[in-house]
């Protein structure tokens, strides 16, 4: 790579959502706190500035209406970028995403495109409690029609945007709320798309394949590191796209190490990583020297308490231990 | 593109509505000195249990994510004073002064927020869930509008049950804009429910101010579209509170069906505690506190009318920040709970 500069992952976003609002006069930014303010995770600061109301537009809370509204403005021929703050609050616009957007082409024999693009934050970590510490993210990965994004990197949010955009298709990106601070390098030169048809390979190890995606990143590499001065290495695999998933690139590094840990923030039951495991059973069943570890969220709601929260949620701990397990070690 | 309004050109000046003779009838001779006092008392509590809660934070005692209604006090004391044990409260993200107002005790609500297994949800729900059965408390809720339904709901119940009990519901102008608002009013309206809905206007959602993203200037016209009862009250003014939040609930417990009583007011602190506030504009805080203060307001009228002494009062603010020090001491003191509590109450016990 040639030159590099180093940015937050928020900062990514805001530049990627600057040069999408730059370059298609189709796309406006549309959710809560978006203009004025700047957006809940300061994602789209001077927006409004550099834009004009008409393109960065502040809503009501009202998720059902405004997301209905990025749909259908989607229909009729805009880009638009639809901000749900967080996942916790898109339960109140799911009818419209999997009702509307993710049926419309298909119910109507392919007369329409739904071409909207929807971020929201997700995920747990800071003691907001139940309500406001989701990780639904396999929710709209079960539904045919979305397309579902989780970049976990600062590249990735600097890419997959435009991307995104760029896809007839609705897409849905989860941004982790505990990644809008962390530094990645980016090339200084564009341009930044990302391929979102992928997963990727974030380690290379010959010992069990670690697969996750978004927040659960970082965590998993700090496990997969722990393990190596252990002389235990590791694949990490980084999903990024949820649907449709990268059955390919799971399968070839699962022929390769026999074992597979995936680490998911979602419930276990019903999770992506049930998925995830399903689809390694189907294709490398036979290539399986040990059961496919998953680890989880606790079955309960996210409690308050920040011990408890922490006792609920994927750690480095539990992977390196779940990594042991599948060695018997 | 140039100039765009990026904070509202004039403050938000909320009781500008209500004429300076307006308001008040002298409702406060209708209330006994004792009920002067147990109302003067809650909104002092409220108002030092947050202003403790945001000394905590800022000092790192305490985690979470904390909203406080420093400045509405009137509201949650002017409502709550109607109510009684076989009556509902469900309020919101900014729901510590309508615990304390309906007659939750602040020791467990302070264990609540120190995450501590003798809080009032064993540690697990926090400020933003805080909840108390035995008070008929709903809880707070997270998600904005969720507990006007709840309300209704507990409006249907007293109402087939025959209790004689109402539900209120406290949410903000921010609330109004949601679906669930609109369709809670008009099940409420039309199967006339014993309900108070209840409106804080405060003049912001998060960091938008609301005349940015509604059109109508009074929250309270909602109502008109489902043939409900409306009122407009002076949310700082206790008395004004007090008076129209009675007329409602009466007509309520009297199987009239349900009112949509807004509350002109105004939140002190930032949305959340941390919240840099860099958004309001200058001087608009400043006008509440300085000549519009619930608290102050209440007193000045009390000791006008010669009902009650300075010294009162101030023996009160002496109690009250005695009994928030203890609170603290105690829940810094609790247990916390077991990690096993992680999974235990998901589902009803065998
Ligand atoms: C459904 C939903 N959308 C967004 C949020 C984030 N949020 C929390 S409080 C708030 C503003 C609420 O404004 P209002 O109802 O006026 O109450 P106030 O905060 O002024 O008391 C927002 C947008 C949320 N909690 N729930």
């Amino acid at each position: 790579m040639s030159e590099t500069r180093r940015i937050t992952y928020r900062d990514a976003i805001r530049e990627a959502l600057s040069e999408a609002l730059t370059k298609d006069e189709r796309v406006f930014l549309m959710g809560e706190d978006v203009g004025r303010y700047g957006g809940a995770y300061a994602c789209s600061k001077g927006l409004l500035e550099e834009f004009g109301e008409e393109r960065i537009r502040d809503t009501p809370l009202s998720e059902s209406g405004f997301t209905g509204a990025g749909i259908g403005a989607a229909l009729a021929g805009m880009r638009p970028i639809i901000e749900v703050m967080t996942v916790n609050f898109s339960l109140l616009c799911l009818d419209q995403i999997v009702n509307n957007a993710a049926t419309l082409r298909h119910m109507s024999g392919g007369q329409f495109s739904v071409p909207v693009v929807i971020r929201m934050a997700t995920g747990a970590g800071r003691q907001l409690a139940a309500q406001h510490s989701h990780s639904l993210e396999n929710w709209y990965a079960h539904v045919p029609g979305l397309r579902v994004l989780a970049p976990a990197t600062v590249v990735d949010a600097r890419g997959m945007l435009w991307s995104a955009l760029e896809c007839p298709d609705p897409v849905i990106i989860f941004e982790h709320a505990m990644l809008y601070n962390e530094e990645g390098d980016i090339a200084s030169e564009g341009p930044w798309t990302a391929d979102i048809d992928h997963a990727a390979v974030r380690r290379d190890g010959d010992d069990a394949t670690l697969i996750t995606y978004g927040g659960s990143l970082p965590k998993t590499l700090a496990a997969a590191n722990s393990l190596a001065e252990d002389g235990i290495s590791c694949d990490v695999i980084d999903l990024r796209s949820l649907r449709p998933l990268d059955r390919e690139r799971i399968v070839a590094s699962v022929v390769k190490t026999h074992r597979a840990v995936i680490v998911d923030e979602g419930w276990k039951t019903g999770s992506l990583a049930g998925e995830v495991s399903a689809q390694i059973t189907e294709s490398a069943f036979f290539d399986l020297d040990a059961p496919v570890e998953r680890v989880c969220t606790a079955e309960a709601p996210i409690p308050y308490a920040q011990h408890l929260e922490l006792a609920a949620l994927p750690s480095e701990e539990k992977i390196v231990a779940a990594v042991r397990k599948a060695l018997r070690i | 593109m140039g100039c765009v309004k990026r904070l509202r050109t004039a403050p938000f000046v909320g009781w500008a509505l209500f004429s300076a003779a307006g308001s008040v009838n002298n409702p406060g001779m209708k209330l006994t000195k004792e009920q002067l006092l147990v109302n003067y008392r809650k909104m002092r509590m409220i108002r030092s249990f947050e202003e403790k809660l945001n000394e905590l934070v800022n000092s790192g005692r305490l985690g979470g994510f904390l909203h406080l209604s420093i400045g509405q006090e009137a509201v949650a004391a002017g409502v709550c004073a109607h109510l009684s044990e076989r009556d509902y409260v469900s309020t919101t993200h900014r729901g510590h002064g309508h615990c304390i107002a309906k007659g939750v005790r602040v020791k467990g609500m302070m264990a609540e927020l120190f995450g501590r297994s003798t809080g009032l949800c064993k540690g697990k729900g926090g400020s933003m869930h805080i909840a108390d059965m035995d008070q008929g408390m709903l809880g707070a809720n997270g998600i904005v509008g969720a507990g006007i339904p709840l309300a209704t709901g507990a409006a249907l119940t007293c109402k087939l049950k025959k209790t004689g009990g109402v539900a209120v519901a406290f949410f903000g102008d921010g609330a109004s804009n949601q679906g669930q608002f609109h369709e809670a009013l008009n099940m409420a309206s039309n199967w006339k429910l014993p309900a108070l809905y209840v409106v804080e206007n405060n003049g912001w959602g998060e960091f938008t101010p609301t005349e940015f993203v509604v059109p109508v200037r009074d929250i309270a016209v909602r109502a008109d579209s489902y043939a409900m009862r409306s009122a407009i009250a002076d949310g700082n003014d206790f008395f004004d509170v007090y008076e129209k939040a009675g007329e409602a609930i009466a007509a309520a417990r009297a199987g009239e069906g349900p009112t949509l009583l807004e509350c002109k007011t105004y939140r002190y602190m930032g949305h959340y505690v941390g919240d840099p506030l860099a958004y309001r504009p200058p001087g608009e805080v400043d006008r509440w506190k300085n000549e519009h203060d619930a608290l102050t307001g209440f007193e000045s009228r009390v000791k006008a009318d010669g009902v009650i002494e300075d010294m009162e009062l101030r023996r009160i603010d002496e109690e009250v920040v005695e009994e928030l020090s203890a609170a603290v001491a105690d829940a810094e003191n609790d247990p916390v709970p077991a990690v096993e509590a992680l999974y235990e109450d998901v589902y009803a016990k065998e």
